[in-house]
């Protein structure tokens, strides 16, 4: 499964982008952050504490259970502050 | 209903005056601004970064049960990203209902969400520090204040 994948604010600062394309067998957001984890330094420093990071999925707000299926794409990013 | 995401400024009075003129019926409206304030007295500028694709909808989803919830007869949020300067205008909301409660209501439950449920994030850069504006614990209690809450 081709995902396009979203990264805003510190999160995209470590991860060192704003997006990429990936080609994943990832089931839920939770596989897909373990795979990235993975991948480098900046992603292990971005994602090292997920409880401080918030995804959406298709651009409605998910979770780490959400599932991937037919998806096109995940954005990362800390907890919002609008207003 | 009126969502709008944008980089350039916005003029509050015509704003506010074009909405009152669309809502015969009300016969109350409340407006709130948010602006960029400098605690520390060295901010140079604030940015805002969004994530284009889903803001405009979080926003009509918020503003849709504000709406809903409130039974408001219409409602406004206006909200800018990019680099703003202390004293800027950053966003607004305005509300009209038939009575002030629901109309205050409506607009403080519409900036509890665009808190923490629109995609928005800012940064503060001063001029010797650099950093971004975190939520808090309080931004997600007053949410869960508002689902404790009995329907309106």
């Amino acid at each position: 499964m081709k995902l396009n994948i979203l990264y805003f604010a510190w999160v995209r600062e470590r991860v060192g982008h704003s997006q990429e394309t990936v080609e994943t067998d990832a089931t839920t957001v939770a596989d897909l952050v373990v795979e990235l984890l993975q991948r480098d330094e900046g992603c292990a420093a971005a994602f090292a504490d997920m409880s401080a990071i918030c995804v959406a999925v298709d651009q409605e707000l998910g979770e780490l259970t959400t599932h991937l299926k037919d998806s096109y794409e995940v954005a990362f990013f800390p907890p919002m502050t609008g207003g | 209903m009126v969502t709008r995401v944008q980089e350039a400024a916005f003029d509050f009075s015509v704003e506010v005056n074009t909405f009152q003129a669309k809502v015969k019926s009300a016969g109350a409206l409340v407006t709130f601004t948010g602006i960029v304030r400098d605690d520390s007295g060295s901010l140079d500028h604030m940015f805002i970064e969004h994530y284009p694709a889903m803001t405009e909808a979080a926003l009509q989803k918020i503003e849709t049960q504000a709406i809903t919830k409130f039974g408001l007869e219409d409602a406004l949020v206006i909200h800018r990203y990019g680099m703003l300067t202390p004293g800027e205008t950053i966003m607004m909301v305005a509300t009209a209902a038939r009575h002030r409660k629901d109309a205050f209501a409506g607009a403080d439950y519409l900036m509890d969400y665009l808190k923490s449920r629109a995609p928005f994030w800012k940064k503060e850069i001063s001029k010797d520090h650099t950093e971004w504006v975190q939520s808090k614990a309080t931004d997600e209690a007053a949410l869960a204040a508002w689902s404790r809450e009995p329907e309106a």
